[in-house]
């Protein structure tokens, strides 16, 4: 499948009423979610993010990813062409009740953020038969 | 309403010449020459061009110098959906990318450097030797 690839980077919703006090850029990075029996894979893209300026955090059910980007400085350079920007990387998601918070794994490789969110034993297993009358 | 479909019928009829006018002027290409966005700094020596292609693994990548262009060609595949998979989002880019980055000077070719750091390649491409400013000396006879 050759999707179409997003050339500008989106910059995150900031909710109404709360401004960021920092100049910093901050974008929504892209992902793909993808669901199997075991649970939830999560992958995001976050150019110039590594294990070490990553930040993933669970409060109550809303996952937050945030990943944090040096600014580039070239001394004695001077910048004749910019097609993308930088900035930090946020995103919220919403989790349903059936991950198994203690699970959560997370690693980093090139830029790529790998979140494996597993079911939790009791939700894999919870079936519900239904009896025909 | 007449006067309503006439507004509605311009509106339609700007909006065919603004967007043919976008794709003459080559703005509606979204096309894959453009992909990825590249930063270009420049110094007296030399340039360096950054870009962010998160995920792309080095082996996938082609950098090729020729006079002042740099041509960056690489590609990366995502997970396609195996049995008992579902995508809830598919927004990350996969496919192959071709992009041609023109500096304002020749390239010392075999001078050129290339690292890639957390998903971000920097190329540093130094100036060609004949391209740089000489110094003339003056003899006083």
């Amino acid at each position: 499948m050759e999707a179409v690839k997003e050339i500008q980077k989106k910059e995150a919703d900031s909710k109404e009423g709360i401004e960021r006090t920092r100049a910093k850029k901050l974008y929504a990075p892209p992902v793909d979610i993808i669901e199997d029996e075991k649970g939830l894979t999560l992958i995001a893209d976050m150019p110039g993010v590594n294990e070490g300026s990553v930040e993933i955090t669970l409060e109550k059910n809303i996952l937050t990813i945030y990943g944090a980007v040096e600014p580039e400085v070239h001394d004695s350079y001077r910048l004749v062409s910019a097609e993308y920007g930088l900035g930090d990387y946020q995103r919220t998601f919403t989790l349903s009740d059936e991950i198994d918070r203690d699970k959560i794994l997370a690693t980093v490789k090139n830029g790529v953020l790998r979140l494996v969110l597993p079911k939790s034993e009791s939700a894999k297993t919870r079936k519900i038969p239904v009896k025909a009358e | 309403m007449l006067w309503s479909n006439n507004v509605n019928w311009l509106i339609d009829q700007w909006d065919e010449l603004e967007r043919m006018r976008r794709v003459m002027s080559g703005l509606d290409r979204r096309s894959e020459a453009e992909f990825p966005p590249v930063n270009t700094w420049i110094s007296s020596d030399d340039s360096v061009v950054t870009t962010e292609i998160p995920g792309v693994v080095p082996e996938d990548l082609d950098i090729t110098v020729t006079g002042r262009t740099v041509t960056l060609r690489g590609s990366r595949r995502v997970d396609d959906a195996e049995a008992g998979q579902r995508f809830h989002r598919r927004e990350r880019w996969s496919g192959d990318f071709t992009k041609a980055i023109e500096l304002p000077f020749k390239i010392e070719a075999d001078k050129v450097k290339a690292q890639f750091k957390k998903g971000v390649l920097y190329l540093t491409l130094p100036k060609a030797e004949d391209e740089k400013p000489k110094k003339i000396e003056i003899k006083s006879s």
